[in-house]
């Protein structure tokens, strides 16, 4: 019988680049095949993704397998299951690594229960094991209160791995690597679901994922209007608004502004968490920025454990002063 | 329409981060005392999307959840919330599973009940945090699934479910029987009324072994694991905030945009 062999990264792409999340998997599967002496190779799977290929190649891959088919145009669990599950029969790669995105999220579950069993989800850290090769999966558990390594002993060994976690390489233009297309054999019956419409929020100014700068919101602020406050000290930082939770469920912000676990994950230079408590689960999405500020009235505030420098007060004091104060600063 | 809920007990997810602890020794978790465990949250959202379409279109609600040491103040929530039934597959032999095992439990009680629509799981457990088993499920039993849903409704022998996406949501058309995941976009759980109450008081749950199920305890819980824990543990926090102060709150403030601009961060 034919070897598990070398690591697998799926590839997100859109409008014809890969998703940073994509070029992130390329840095740290290269070093986890390195790590095993064995190849890396991309897998890309649309309508039309063939154009991606290569700069799959220079972020790292040393082979792309691409599968075009006009039924993967939307992302759909039964179609992309079924086309992955198809590339890495025929590829047999021992391990296979998917971004913690909407689509990871969805596919990589499916697939690992697919060919047996169960992937590691939202990993922080993939190691090799030095003794036994097989691949050390450290995630967060727990709302983030802790970590927990795992590992398995049947390949392929499937782990999503959490936006900027990982660090890509620097895109090489003139590395080679050869690029192999793959039919994607479904068939349409098999396709139980179909995407009737997509419908998009709308939010104004520097996405907050891009953003060097992102001012979040919490509880505290307590209604629509206060998050205009925040919005108008984003644009003096030339950054974007986030959120916790309640927040968004509360409707004073689009869901698509929450930070955290479950929602977005950010690594500004500056993060400014204000009338927010800083549950673990909202840390969890930025605690990788370079500079936590906190604002909060209440000094046990769990903020400021993880904070580099506070202010303890009432927020509606507190932002309009420093907003001016930061502006002026800036203007200088 | 015949409907399945999956809730799973677990350590209260809002309880203080200061308060959780681990015993690293055995790689468990200790609870922390006198928190009551809760339904994981997201588990009380898909409760409440079962409610929904019962509301709507009426039919039936299950409820399965697996564990050991079960309260049943607290697992008979859903029932207080207005479900018809509630199975707890209780054994030591449950303890402790992974993504594989408790999906496979789960899914041999599913198909022990046989007759069902829609099976409703949360998009993940506030615990493990994994947000596997209901697509482990749902392959397990051969089903479609839509995941971390907002809004479910269902018509002509389809459901029709609003996915959340990064950036928005898409809408989703699913032949049934489907698995269906939910998340808190779905919006706030309904309280318990008192009638609620009292009549879940006196609903006894049904209770089964892993016999009932026609599953051999070494297929479940620990035994049946696939995955190993090789450590856990808690990330170590610096924790040195330096708080900046003044005689008022503006005066504060100026001082943290003074200080940001001295530090070059701003
Ligand atoms: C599985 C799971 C996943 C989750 N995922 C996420 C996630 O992705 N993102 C997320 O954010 N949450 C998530 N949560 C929810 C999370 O547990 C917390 O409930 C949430 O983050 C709390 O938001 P908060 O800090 O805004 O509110 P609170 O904890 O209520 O804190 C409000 C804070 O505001 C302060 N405050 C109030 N008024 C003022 C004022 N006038 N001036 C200054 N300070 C004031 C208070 O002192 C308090 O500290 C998740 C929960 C679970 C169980
Ligand atoms: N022990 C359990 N009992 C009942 N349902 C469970 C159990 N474990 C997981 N689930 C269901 O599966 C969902 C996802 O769990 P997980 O994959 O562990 O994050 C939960 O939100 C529940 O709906």
């Amino acid at each position: 019988m034919a070897e598990y062999k070398g690591v697998m990264v799926y590839c997100e792409a859109a409008e014809g680049r890969l998703l940073p999340i994509a070029t992130e998997l390329l840095g740290c599967g290269k070093k986890l095949a390195g790590d095993l002496g064995e190849e890396l190779c991309a897998v890309l799977l649309g309508a039309n993704v063939s154009s991606v290929a290569q700069e799959a190649i220079t972020f790292g891959a040393d082979k792309a397998y691409v599968v075009n088919d006009p039924q993967l145009g939307d992302y759909q669990t039964d179609s992309y299951v079924a086309a992955l599950e198809k590339v890495v029969k025929e590829v047999m790669p021992q391990i296979v690594l998917m971004g913690q995105t909407s689509v990871g999220r969805d596919l990589a579950p499916r697939l690992a229960f697919r060919l047996d069993p169960a992937a590691s989800m939202d990993c922080i850290d993939l190691a090799i094991d030095p003794e036994s090769k097989r691949l050390l999966q450290t995630r967060p558990v727990y709302g983030g209160n802790a970590q927990a390594t795992f590992t398995y002993d049947s390949d392929p060994q499937i782990a999503t791995v959490r936006a900027k976690a990982m660090s890509p390489l620097e895109a090489d233009p003139s590395r080679q690597g050869e690029v192999i297309t793959i039919d994607a054999g479904l068939d349409p019956q098999a396709i139980r679901t179909r995407v009737l419409e997509k419908v998009p929020e709308e939010v104004a100014g520097i996405k907050l994922e891009d953003a060097n700068a992102v001012i979040c919101g919490g509880r505290g602020i307590g209604t629509a209007e206060g998050f205009k406050e925040l919005e108008e000290l984003a644009r003096i930082l030339k950054g974007a608004v986030g959120a916790t939770r309640p927040p968004c469920d509360n409707g004073w912000v689009p869901d698509s502004a929450q930070v955290g676990l479950t929602g977005k994950i950010v690594a500004p230079d500056l993060y400014i968490g204000i009338a927010l408590s800083g549950s673990s689960q909202h840390m969890s999405g930025c605690s990788g920025s370079k500079n936590i500020i906190a604002i909060n009235k209440d000094p046990e505030a769990n903020i400021f454990k993880e904070a580099r420098y506070g202010v303890v007060g009432d927020w509606k004091k507190v932002v309009p002063a420093f907003r001016d104060k930061v502006k002026e600063l800036l203007t200088e | 329409m015949n409907m399945i809920v999956c809730v799973k007990q677990v350590i209260d997810p809002e309880a203080p981060p200061a308060s959780f602890k681990i015993d690293s020794a055995s790689n468990k978790v200790v609870p922390p005392p006198g928190v009551s465990p809760v339904i994981s949250p997201f588990d009380e959202q898909s409760v409440e999307a079962a409610l929904r379409i019962r509301d709507a279109q009426g039919g039936k609600i299950t409820v399965i959840s697996m564990g050991v040491n079960l309260l049943r103040d607290v697992v008979k929530k859903p029932l207080a919330m207005g479900a018809d039934e509630l199975i707890l597959l209780e054994d030591d032999a449950f303890t402790e599973g992974d993504s594989w095992s408790t999906a496979y439990a789960l899914a041999m009680a599913i198909k022990k009940i046989g007759d069902y629509d829609l099976i409703f799981c949360g998009r993940q457990a506030a615990d493990w945090d994994a947000g596997q088993v209901g697509s482990g499920i749902a392959e397990i039993l051969g089903l479609p699934s839509v995941t971390v849903a907002k809004k479910v409704e269902t018509a002509d022998g389809k459901a029709k479910v609003e996915r959340v996406t990064a950036d928005g949501y898409e809408v989703v058309e699913v032949s049934l029987p489907a698995l269906i995941t939910v998340s808190n976009e779905l919006g706030e759980p309904r309280y318990p009324t008192m009638k609620g109450i009292m009549a879940a008081k006196k609903k006894e749950p049904a209770i089964w072994k892993p016999a009932d199920i026609g599953v051999e305890p070494a297929q479940v819980g620990t035994a049946g694991r696939r995955t190993r824990i090789v450590k856990l543990f808690q990330p170590v926090r610096e924790g040195k905030c330096e708080i900046i102060s003044g005689e008022t709150p503006e005066e504060a403030a100026v001082g943290l945009a003074t200080k940001l601009r001295e530090a070059k961060i701003l």
